[in-house]
């Protein structure tokens, strides 16, 4: 008989990622280290999908589905974020976002 | 009901009446789309033979019309137009003798002169130009003539002043044709201001707009408010001054004659200058109980006739003799009309039709030769020009209104109409304008081609027409001299009173008592002496010497000054009635820049202030928009988790 990890656990950790994920939006400048920071934020997400699906257990498993379609977007997202970063970098030798204002009103 | 009765009787040419329009319509279609850049001078030969198509079918319509007897009017329905509330409009044609005869002159007309318009404009660079709105002209003017309600014909009334804008200001790149095509359109318009009000009247007295539906209600709407009847009969002849160039709107015609000569004889002779005509003979059930109007018609009429024929006594330019001649024959036109004779009103403008257009193709044929508009400049060309001389002695002689040309019928009636129905005044005007008419057309002819030629040079270069000229010229020619006799003869019997009898008497409840032969012969000599008269004057004048024609000017000299600056009426509207018209639209043009586009131009203002505001909002910094983004998540989670705690309340 294995010990149940209680679901707080599960919960802490994923707020923890998903703040960390978050902190790294804000603060870094670098164009790659954000869009990975944004794949942490998602993955924070899931986890805690997994994890109350794991324990609504046979009732609903709709949280475990969400995860497929989660994956599905961020992939979509990451190859459109790169595709943006490495055309930015075509342009001008640069992936640090602060240098890049041309939207300026 | 009409429906029913057409489905009843077997198909016949008159159900066919729109492709008498439509045909030129689909030459003009087919030139302006593909003249310039391939068609070229095939334009030519398929606008003529477009036209030649609908002369056909006019003539047959105008036939099957006249064996149609007694129930000549028809009504053939294209769609509908327009049904809004109680107003209802058809694309219809209503073809009875009146607009059959129309529909016959201006096809025919149209024909000869599109056939004479491929010599004479044959070196023209706007040549595909010309022949794609030639033919949009004749659309419109059978558009005018067929319909059976004011709103259509108000559609084809609009169409033929375009399209002679157009034509005027053909040679748009000369100054002269560009301001005369923009006088003729403005001073158009303040007809059409009357016809609208016109048009406007009638559909709230009566209801309809279609001819059938108003003429028929006349004596009950004349009973309970005989007024509006007059109102709407003078805004319609308001309209009919602008389009037949009617004191005081008549100026714009003369100047007209800066367009391609065809145009003149089509255009400002023979058809468009006659709707004017045409809407008061159509008219002729309203104006005959209109009450004053219809001596305001008649002295507008007569004091045009008088007042043109002065101006064309001093003339040296060829075209513009012919010009206000056409003037002060419309002016015969509306006399006839205003003394209770639409029928001779009719039959001249018939007639005019042939003659008219015959001078003014001779003119143009005169141009075509010399290149040269002043009379003053030619002499002599008789001899190389021979066809040319005498179609245009015959048209002179019929202008002059000499039996047994066309415009003696047709002239005389309307000058022995006056006097009998009790205008003797206006009868001695209509006799001595006959006196000025046949001295200023024996002047022109005389100037033109008698005499020593005055300018060698131009003498040896001249030469006489192509047939594809002279051809139309001697067709009209066999027009001004049988037109008259065979539509006119015997006196107020013949063809074209019985022909258009149906159509215009509901102005007279019966036919007209025909007056003794004594009568009618005293007054026909006393036109045909006035005729006799001024050609014998003008012989003596010009040929003679006796009196020299200098001398004569001299002598009269305020009179001469005057006639030579033509009244000086075209002064007179530029300093009196446009200044204070410029004053007016100066004002409004005032109010619209600072008031109207001032209201406007502050909300753009106001918007461009607050947005350059807000764009400072945009950073364009990632970073921002990220934080933006965080803050707003935050304060979701804040609000929502709040509620749903409740920690916050409501």
């Amino acid at each position: 008989m294995t010990t149940l990890v209680p679901l707080g656990a599960f919960i802490a950790l994923s707020a923890a990622l998903f703040f960390i994920g978050f902190a790294g939006v804000l603060v870094r400048r670098n164009a790659v280290v954000i869009l990975m920071c944004v794949e942490l934020m998602l993955n924070a997400a899931n986890l805690a999908f997994v994890a109350f699906s794991r324990r609504l257990g046979l009732l609903d498993e709709r949280g475990s589905v969400f995860v497929v379609f989660v994956f599905v977007v961020a992939a979509a997202e990451v190859a459109v974020g790169l595709a943006i970063v490495l055309a930015l970098y075509r342009n001008r030798p640069t992936v640090d976002v602060d240098e890049v204002k041309e939207m300026r009103g | 009901m009409l429906f029913a009765e057409a489905s009843q009787r077997s198909m016949d040419v008159i159900d066919l009446v729109w492709l008498v329009a439509l045909i030129p319509l689909a030459a003009a279609i087919v030139n302006g789309l593909f003249g310039s850049r391939w068609l070229g001078k095939w334009t030519g030969p398929i606008a003529t033979a477009a036209l030649g198509i609908s002369a056909v079918l006019g003539t047959l319509i105008f036939f099957a019309t006249i064996a149609a007897g007694d129930h000549p009017s028809r009504v053939v329905k294209l769609y509908e137009w327009m049904a809004v509330g109680d107003l209802t409009v058809g694309v219809t044609a209503l073809v009875d003798p009146l607009s059959a005869l129309m529909v016959f002159v201006v096809t025919v007309v149209s024909f000869l002169i599109h056939v004479y318009s491929n010599g004479y404009m044959s070196h023209d660079r706007g040549f595909h130009r010309f022949f794609t709105w030639l033919p949009l002209f004749v659309f419109f003017m059978l558009v005018l003539v067929l319909a059976d309600n004011y709103v259509l014909m108000f559609v084809g009334w609009e169409g033929v002043g375009l399209c002679s804008y157009l034509l005027i200001g053909f040679w748009f790149e000369k100054p002269a044709p560009a301001t005369a095509a923009n006088k003729a359109f403005w001073m158009n318009r303040i007809g059409d201001w009357g016809f609208t009000i016109g048009m406007i009247l009638t559909f709230m007295a009566f209801g309809s707009v279609a001819f059938q539906e108003v003429f028929p209600k006349v004596a009950e709407v004349h009973k309970h408010d005989p007024a509006i009847l007059t109102v709407i009969a003078l805004a319609f002849f308001v309209g009919a001054c602008g389009k037949s160039a009617q004191l005081p709107l008549y100026s714009w015609l003369p100047d007209a004659m800066e367009g391609p000569t065809p145009v003149s004889a089509l255009i400002h002779a023979a058809t468009m200058v006659t709707a004017g005509v045409y809407l008061v003979a159509r008219s002729t059930a309203i104006f005959a109980e209109a009450g004053v109007a219809l001596t305001v018609v008649a002295i507008v009429g007569a004091v045009t006739a008088l007042f043109a024929a002065t101006i064309a006594l001093v003339q040296v330019d060829i075209k513009r003799v012919m010009a206000y001649s056409t003037v002060s024959q419309l002016g015969y036109m509306f006399l006839a009309l205003g003394v209770g004779a639409p029928i001779a009103a009719m039959f001249h403008l018939a007639t005019h039709a042939y003659f008219k257009a015959l001078l003014f193709l001779g003119s143009g044929s005169v141009i075509h030769a010399t290149e040269e508009q002043d009379m003053r400049r030619m002499g002599g060309l008789r001899a190389k020009l021979p066809t040319t001389y005498w179609t245009m002695v015959i048209a002179g002689g019929a202008l002059a209104a000499l039996p047994p040309l066309a415009g003696f019928w047709s002239k005389d009636e309307i000058v022995a109409a006056a006097f009998l129905n009790g205008h003797q005044l206006l009868w001695a005007v209509g006799v001595f304008t006959g006196l000025l008419t046949a001295f200023y057309v024996t002047r022109a002819l005389y100037l033109t081609f008698h005499g020593e030629p005055r300018d060698h040079h131009l003498y040896e270069h001249a030469h006489e027409s192509p047939p594809v000229m002279t051809v139309p010229l001697l067709v009209l020619a066999a027009g001004s001299v049988l037109a008259g006799v065979l539509l006119g003869f015997p006196p107020e019997a013949g063809f074209v009173h019985r022909f258009l009898e149906p159509a215009v008497a509901v102005a007279h409840g019966g036919a007209p008592h025909v007056p003794e032969l004594a009568k009618i012969l005293a007054l026909a000599a006393a036109s045909v002496a006035a005729g006799l008269a001024g050609t014998a004057i003008a012989l003596a004048m010009y040929a003679r010497r006796r009196p020299d024609p200098a001398a004569v000017a001299r002598a009269a000299g305020p009179v001469y000054t005057l006639l030579w600056n033509k009244w000086f009426v075209d002064e007179l509207y530029d300093r009196r009635i446009l200044g204070f018209m410029r004053d007016v639209f100066g004002a409004a043009w005032a109010f619209d820049v600072h008031i109207i586009d001032g209201i406007v131009d502050r909300l753009g203002a106001l918007a461009r202030l607050v947005g350059g505001q807000a764009r400072r909002v945009q950073t364009g910094v990632v970073g921002n928009y990220a934080l933006s983004v965080a803050a707003g998540l935050v304060l979701l989670i804040v609000v929502y988790g709040g509620y749903a705690t409740g920690v916050l309340r409501r």
